[in-house]
């Protein structure tokens, strides 16, 4: 299809959304809660390396196939902002797992996903390192949710409002 | 384009984007203001033992000290986590005394606090933060986090009100058990002849797959000796600092397992006294360092950093205790920041 995403994209989006979506939930869950922070934060690591794992193949598989172009009726400043906002998704799903294990590094922490698998540090253990990393993780946190929220919105205006076959690129349907 | 079918598909929109926004909201506690927060907790320790820049909001005086682990390899029968095997493994700690007070007086300390973490190799590490109590004082954090509130001290007295703590321990029976040892136990001459407990029960799991729900003491191999009439305020810290520059001072590692039906998630009952116990290694600790630049300062002695082969049990007291260690590492890492910076 040439209006649509390759199919290992679309099928990356889907799955990432879900697992974006669950580890917002299960983060802010986390932090402000003194009850299930174990079996949250058990799930939260593994999930949050799987998340920079499938960003990493998708950015690959998005830089070297084609991209439907967006509809050329779109004012460009849509366009812009559709681009823009799409480069900072990106940039986001790579930098929060990046932070959140760099954070722990830096806190002495060890950075485990459960069944025996370790990471390793990435940084020596630094006061001055984890008291920036740890709030940004937060800050940054809250921007891709806000992000994403706009993001699903846009995709809806583009389905429901344009029906300009913008939405249909990252479906499965014709 | 503004028909009667754009205003409704308009509100489907805002309706699919309200819900993730919702539940972001509910798991973030927005919606529930009474929700207790690790912060809440914090907070109330700042209130009750003052704001100590830099340092720990409860147990704030302390020692670092360093040694290590030597497993026996009797302990593999119950889990397969790498400090069981029999092997020497690095350890380091750190003695305390509970509440705010960095100058906290050791003769009246009840109960004694150790923090350790032994690193069991390939990035296996054992975190563990124990008291000399063999029970805890309440089975649930909403409990603690009141009894804190009660602790705060009245701005009229500069003390709590000792009444309204009365009343609260007459309400919450299950203290019985840590206030009667709180009262009654002989003090120990040294932080090298009390001993540190669990408190908390953890589940053990063996290389079969097997699981059995634990807790742990470090049982001194230093005799017992009664606390002197006249030990001052410092003599504990005092003590084992110069015992260790003396030699090292050890601890057996004993677990006990418990049997069906035994209370696993909650640490006020202590479990009978015929139950299986197995001696799985000696805590050997050979040095202390001042905390101002030990590496314990800086260490989260946070109880569910375990090694595969153990992990947490039901016990609602340990993700609260998770959470609100890590709420307090993150204040005070961010403090010390700013002080290494100056």
């Amino acid at each position: 299809m040439k209006d649509q995403f390759h199919i290992v994209i679309r099928l990356l989006h889907w799955l990432m959304a879900l697992a974006i979506f669950t580890m917002l939930f299960v983060g802010a869950g986390m932090v402000s809660s003194v009850a299930n922070r174990d079996w949250l934060y058990d799930l939260h690591k593994p999930l949050g390396i799987t998340i920079l794992v499938l960003a990493i193949l998708r950015l690959v598989v998005r830089l070297s196939s084609r991209t439907p172009p967006l509809p050329s009726n779109m004012p460009l400043f849509m366009q812009l902002v559709a681009k823009l906002s799409h480069v900072l998704l990106y940039g986001l799903m790579l930098a929060l797992p990046m932070i959140g294990w760099l954070m722990l590094s830096a806190g002495g922490y060890p950075v485990t996903l459960g069944g025996g698998i370790e990471l390793p540090a990435l940084v020596a253990k630094s006061n001055s390192l984890y008291a920036v990393l740890r709030p940004l993780h937060t800050l940054l946190a809250y921007s891709l949710l806000l992000l994403v929220l706009g993001h699903m919105a846009a995709a809806l205006f583009h389905g429901l409002i344009r029906r300009d076959g913008v939405l249909r690129s990252i479906t499965f349907g014709k | 384009m503004d028909t009667p079918n754009t205003k409704l598909r308009l509100a489907i929109i805002a309706v699919a984007v309200a819900v993730p926004a919702a539940f972001f909201a509910y798991s973030a506690g927005w919606l529930s203001p009474s929700r207790l927060t690790p912060a809440k907790f914090v907070n109330q320790l700042q209130a009750d033992g003052g704001n100590n820049v830099g340092a720990r909001r409860n147990h704030t005086k302390g020692l670092c000290v360093s040694g290590y682990f030597e497993g026996n390899g009797m302990g593999a029968a119950i889990s397969s986590a790498t400090v069981f095997a029999k092997g020497r493994y690095p350890v380091s700690g750190r003695f305390s005394l509970p509440g705010g007070n960095p100058h906290g007086n050791d003769a009246k300390a009840a109960p004694r606090a150790l923090g350790l973490k032994i690193d069991g190799g390939s990035g296996q590490q054992w975190r563990m933060a124990m008291l000399s109590s063999p029970v805890f004082v309440l089975s649930y954090p909403k409990d603690f986090y009141q009894l804190l509130q009660l602790q705060q001290p009245d701005p009229a007295t500069g003390k709590p009100d000792g009444a309204k703590i009365g009343a609260f321990f007459k309400a919450h029976p299950e203290a019985g058990p840590f206030l009667d040892w709180a009262q009654h136990h002989k003090r120990s001459d040294s932080f090298a002849s009390t001993p540190f407990n669990s408190l908390n029960a953890f589940e053990a799991t063996n290389a079969n797959g097997e699981h059995h729900f634990v807790r742990w003491s470090f049982l001194p191999q230093t005799p017992f000796a009664a606390q002197p009439a006249d030990a001052g305020p410092d003599f504990l810290f005092d003590d084992i600092t110069q015992r260790l520059k003396k030699g090292p001072v050890s601890w057996q590692l004993q677990l006990q397992v418990a049997n069906p039906g035994d209370p696993i998630v909650d640490a006020t009952k202590a479990w009978p006294a015929d139950r299986q116990h197995i001696d799985v290694g000696t805590l050997v600790l050979t040095q202390t360092e001042p905390q101002s630049s030990g590496a314990c300062r800086d260490t989260n002695f946070d109880p569910v950093i375990l090694p595969d082969g153990l992990s947490p049990s039901a016990d609602p007291l340990l993700p609260a205790r998770s959470a609100v260690y890590s709420d307090d590492f993150t204040r005070r890492i961010s403090e010390q920041a700013k002080l290494e910076k100056k």
